[in-house]
């Protein structure tokens, strides 16, 4: 086993021998794993944060400026009657001022105004139902007496979740293509170490090695080498989301607001770096079985 | 140990390289194959290593159809036999310790025990002190002895060297003909292709001659 064990060592210290070329190699695949695997990053924070917002899709009733106390009791009468309606809240005009002040930093903004521009409002939340039905409901509740504006909140939500999954279908065809290429690298890296190799193959060869003698150390390259390049994407993931959270944080302050991008969870990682390596494996595989048996002493 | 029978060879183009060969080799016993360049030599040793096949015929090592072996046996067919390569075949890439190494690496042996063999083989061919030289910087005699070292590490039962002696000049060529008879005398079958006359006449042995792929008798 020490033996098998030091025999790979050395087949593989010579074909790690030219550093320029590996090095490239693995920044090539790493870039290459790094756009599908970075763009999946942004698109499952996207994903959080569509969820934090999206969770219950509510409708928004603004009232006209001038309503008065009986114009909000008359129509929170009515909407009690809409049998598609779970509950109502009323947020009064003060209120929602206050609430303005508080969530969106733009208290200073705010303070200065000489009234307030905010209406009554009534948050209505729907029983559950589809997208058609909660926009039949908005559309009803819009021809209500008194009221100026209905607007389903989760609208920009649902439109964001289409799109997100726009985006996931795009980071599946860009994993794919990237994939093959990795794949294809691997493949060419490996023909090219079996050609410079070529003579110690066929001595080997004619002394009595098995193929899977053989080919044993080409496979562990092209592992490694897709470990490797694995490293090299998730590094250059972790580094750009570190640049970006930097920028984030400063963005996110000016908002007043709290928002910051994670990183790949650990489970993703080992997916990264396993995927990477069986990828690696696969293309040295490929490349084995179509070159070696091309080698035959003579 | 080897037994030819009725075997044909004819290359893809139509060359005839052997045509009815049979012989047979006991165990333990020291041939020498002769006959001019082009006679069939060197094609006749691939037969026994099933480095070539025949086209009819039979090919038998220790009672082995090595003619219709599957691809998949061959490579337990070699490490039976000691192969000396009139070109060598030296891996310049690796120190000559690591070139005798290598026919232990692929059989798996223990690391210890190896090195025990890899030293014993090297200091039998009178190399052990160049175990860290390149194999380039060592002279034809000396490669010739590697390339023999590399071949009786394994501890073969057989051994084929086409031609041994080919390019030495005599002295050395002696001292390669003192190794095999060393091997020889503890039991080893030994087929030696060459066309040295002078190698024919100091020793005496059992003498195969081929003359355009026919044995002659």
């Amino acid at each position: 086993m020490r033996h098998a064990f030091d025999q790979n060592v050395g087949v593989l210290r010579r074909m790690f021998a030219s550093k320029l070329a590996g090095i490239f190699n693995i920044l090539a695949i790493g870039i290459a794993l790094s756009l599908p695997a970075g763009m999946y990053v942004l698109l499952q924070n996207a994903q959080g944060l569509v969820a934090q917002f999206s969770g219950t899709p509510q409708i928004s009733l603004f009232l006209e400026m001038d309503a008065k106390g009986d114009d909000v009791d008359r129509l929170r009468k009515q909407l009690e009657q809409q049998p598609a309606i779970a509950s109502t809240e009323f947020i009064s005009r003060a209120q929602a001022l206050e609430q303005l002040k508080q969530s969106s930093g733009l208290a200073d903004v705010i303070g200065s105004l000489g009234q307030n521009p905010l209406p009554d409002a009534f948050i209505v939340h729907p029983k559950p139902g589809g997208a058609q039905a909660l926009e039949g409901l908005r559309t009803e509740l819009a021809k209500l007496p008194r009221v100026e504006k209905a607007q389903l909140d989760s609208a920009w939500a649902y439109k964001l979740e289409a799109l997100l999954k726009f985006g996931r279908v795009l980071v599946l065809i860009l994993a794919s293509l990237l994939s093959l290429a990795l794949v294809a690298i691997t493949f060419n890296t490996i023909r090219l170490q079996i050609l410079t190799q070529r003579e110690e193959i066929e001595v080997s060869k004619l002394i009595g090695a098995t193929n899977a003698f053989i080919r044993r150390p080409f496979l562990y390259f092209g592992a490694i080498q897709g470990l490797l390049g694995g490293i090299m994407a998730w590094l250059i993931i972790s580094i750009s989301l570190l640049l970006l959270n930097h920028q984030m944080a400063a963005l996110a302050q000016l908002y007043a607001s709290q928002f910051e991008l994670h990183p790949l969870s650990p489970g993703d990682s080992l997916t990264l770096l396993l995927f990477s390596m069986y990828l690696g494996w696969l293309g040295a595989w490929l490349s084995v079985a179509r070159h070696l048996s091309h080698i035959e002493p003579s | 140990m080897i037994t030819f029978n009725q075997v044909n060879k004819r290359y893809p183009g139509g060359y005839q390289a052997l045509k009815n060969v049979s012989f047979e080799i006991a165990a333990g016993e020291m041939v020498f194959l002769t006959g001019h360049s082009g006679a069939g030599k060197s094609t006749l040793l691939k037969l026994i290593a099933a480095i070539e096949r025949p086209n009819l015929g039979s090919v038998l090592v220790n009672r082995q159809n090595v003619g219709v072996l599957k691809s998949r046996a061959l490579p337990f067919l070699r490490r039976n036999l000691g192969i000396i390569f009139q070109d060598h075949k030296l891996l310049f890439d690796r120190n000559v310790f690591d070139n005798v190494m290598l026919p232990l690496q692929i059989c798996g042996f223990d690391y210890r025990e190896s090195h025990k063999r890899v030293r014993a083989a090297l200091d039998k061919v009178g190399l052990l002190k160049r175990e860290k030289s390149n194999p380039i910087a060592l002279s034809g005699g000396e490669q010739q002895r590697l390339c023999i070292a590399r071949a009786i590490v394994n501890r073969p039962s057989i051994l084929l060297a086409d031609e041994p002696t080919g390019n030495l000049d005599t002295e050395y060529a002696q001292e390669i003909m003192a190794i095999f008879k060393s091997f020889h005398q503890v039991g080893v079958t030994l087929l030696i292709s060459t066309h040295d006359e002078s190698v024919l006449k100091n020793n005496n042995a059992r003498v195969l001659a081929l003359k355009q792929g026919e044995l002659q008798s």
